[in-house]
């Protein structure tokens, strides 16, 4: 069995994290070569080829790969599909954009969002925002796979692995990248950081989230927000937790002023150590925090800065 | 433009999921079933297209069992022009996977031509993520998922998606699958005329025989359990004995 793992590229650089998360999880079913893929993936190529457990690389360097783009992407993959059982790729908004694709290509049934490899064909995912755990075996000859790279640890340093270059199928010309908008921020990232301090709809403005930002930069912390407080504009959307956005499980996870909707619990449950700030002492986040305030967040929040 | 909308019939939003005692999957029987919200959404993104002149007929489309018809009803009520509900499973337990809706939506879409396909980014059941990717790939369309912006320009869409770093705008060639997320548009509530309007619009039923699609799952489903749960923890009584805990766990 072989393993071919889609590498996490954004503008020629490689995101070790959720690749090497994904390169833990896929190297128990077999030798994993690692794709790296863009317009230009070389120096991508080479970090990937560092990751423990990883076999081989391949670098894919074309412009109609650049933004990741799902329909030269999911061609290029199939290209290669080939020489491998297993498909696979960290769960990012990127892999689900490309790897459904992919599965249909190959008229395979894709599982997303794999939270635990049971065998080479039997897989657990989240369902139902995480009120069930599914245990899936594939009948399929191929599984193309999204991994949850919260529910794995990231392989560590090895290699380096060799490096080769492929040929890129080329642009299908169905779609084009106009621009992205990314928010820049020397805050460490949402997915990977080790400490996440998360507002919801409690905090009541936009303005007010500025005091979640200044507890978060006192420990270190990435932002997070509530889908309540998303949808009521206090916070974009990139930094939403739960069943439709990030999912999370830092050491250490502060929720303030979230009362806790299953939805949302689905994005940040599996956190080591949860801390509560809430004024409702029903809200639901305190049946699953380790260590609940009840108080009034403009009155906690700011001692807390002080007193950490 | 004509405008297809899939949409599932899923347990309601607010309803606390249970897990059947013997694993075989969650407990559906008696449940609220509502339309699945990201599907609500495009719904309302098709009726805007059609209100702003940009659209002229918006076609809801639901797969499943019987009673998916109430969903297509509230599409109905909502303001698309017809409906087309296609029997696959007998039994509401039974989800029909992805891979297998792509195909029969592929041969409704070959017979009905739209220009535009907007389905929602994820169902709130098997939260697979997956029919509008596969769906395109199987016409060989563009796809552009997670919208939170939707601009039909001419023979392209121009199409804002919210993806991990922040957003990126990409346009796509029409005809096209566009996947829709939570920030697009708020949907409207069916006014009460308009639920006695939809009664009479036409709804169109078939199964997926007709279609000659074989919707036999690839994913065997081995088990269903509920999930690790957490216990609660300690109220502290104020920021001090909260501070003193997290340095005694050496968090901070």
């Amino acid at each position: 069995m072989a393993v071919l793992l889609l590498g996490e590229v954004n503008d020629g650089e490689l995101a070790l994290d959720p690749t090497a998360k994904a390169v833990n999880a896929a190297k128990v079913l077999g030798e994993v070569t690692v794709l790296c893929a863009g317009a230009s993936a070389a120096a991508a190529g080479v970090a990937a080829a560092t990751i423990e457990g990883v076999a081989k690389v391949l670098v894919a360097e074309h412009p109609a790969l650049s933004h990741r783009l799902a329909e030269p992407t999911a061609a290029m993959i199939v290209s290669l599909a080939g020489d491998y059982s297993h498909i696979m790729a960290p769960a990012t908004t990127d892999a689900k954009n490309v790897m459904p694709r992919v599965a249909a290509l190959l008229d395979v049934m894709v599982i997303s969002d794999v939270s635990g490899v049971v065998d080479a064909e039997t897989f657990e995912r989240p369902i139902y925002a995480g009120n069930a755990i599914q245990t899936v075996r594939s009948k399929d000859a191929k599984k193309v796979v999204t991994l949850r790279t919260s529910a794995f640890k990231a392989a560590g340093k090895g290699g380096p692995a060799k490096v080769e270059t492929v040929d890129v199928p080329g642009d299908p010309g169905l779609s084009e990248w106009v621009e992205d908008k990314v928010a820049e921020s020397d805050r460490p990232e949402l997915t990977s950081a080790g400490v996440v301090v998360s507002g919801g709809r409690g905090v009541g403005s936009q303005g007010d989230f500025a005091l979640i930002e200044k507890l978060a930069d006192k420990l270190g912390a990435a932002v997070g927000a509530s889908r309540a407080a998303v949808d009521a504009g206090f916070a974009p959307n990139d930094w939403q937790v739960g069943q439709t956005g990030k999912v999370v499980a830092p050491e250490l996870y502060v929720a303030v002023g979230i009362s806790g909707a299953i939805q949302h619990l689905a994005g940040m449950k599996d956190s080591k150590i949860i801390v509560a700030v809430n004024k409702d002492p029903d809200a639901p986040i305190f049946q699953i925090a380790d260590y609940g305030l009840v108080a009034d967040l403009f009155q906690a929040v700011p001692e807390l800065i002080e007193k950490l | 433009m004509k405008v297809l909308v899939p949409v599932k019939r899923v347990i309601d939003y607010n309803v606390k999921v249970r897990v059947k005692a013997d694993g075989s999957g969650v407990d559906l029987a008696n449940v609220k079933m509502s339309m699945n919200p990201f599907d609500e959404i495009a719904v309302e993104e098709a009726i805007r297209l059609k209100e702003a002149g940009t659209a002229d007929e918006v076609v809801a489309v639901s797969i499943g069992v019987k009673q998916a018809q109430e969903t297509l009803r509230t599409a109905l009520a909502m303001g698309a022009d017809r409906a087309i509900l296609i029997v696959a499973a007998a039994d509401v337990h039974q989800d029909i996977e992805p891979l297998a809706v792509a195909k029969i939506l592929k041969a409704v879409i070959d017979e009905e031509q739209p220009n535009l396909v907007l389905a929602g980014k994820q169902a709130i059941d098997n939260d697979m993520n997956a029919t509008g990717q596969m769906l395109s790939a199987l016409l060989g369309w563009s796809q552009a998922t997670f919208a939170s912006e939707v601009k039909v320009e001419g023979g392209s869409a121009v199409v804002t998606r919210e993806v991990d770093g922040g957003l990126q705008t990409v346009k796509v060639k029409l005809p096209a699958i566009v996947t829709v997320d939570l920030r697009l548009n708020q949907p409207r509530y069916a006014s009460l005329p308009n639920i006695m309007k939809a009664k009479k619009k036409p709804l169109d039923e078939k199964t997926a025989a007709d279609y000659g699609v074989d919707v036999s799952p690839r994913l065997e489903v081995v088990k269903t359990a509920e999930p690790e749960t957490r216990q609660a923890g300690e109220i502290v009584p104020d920021v001090d004995t909260l501070v003193a805990k997290l340095k005694e766990r050496g968090l901070v």
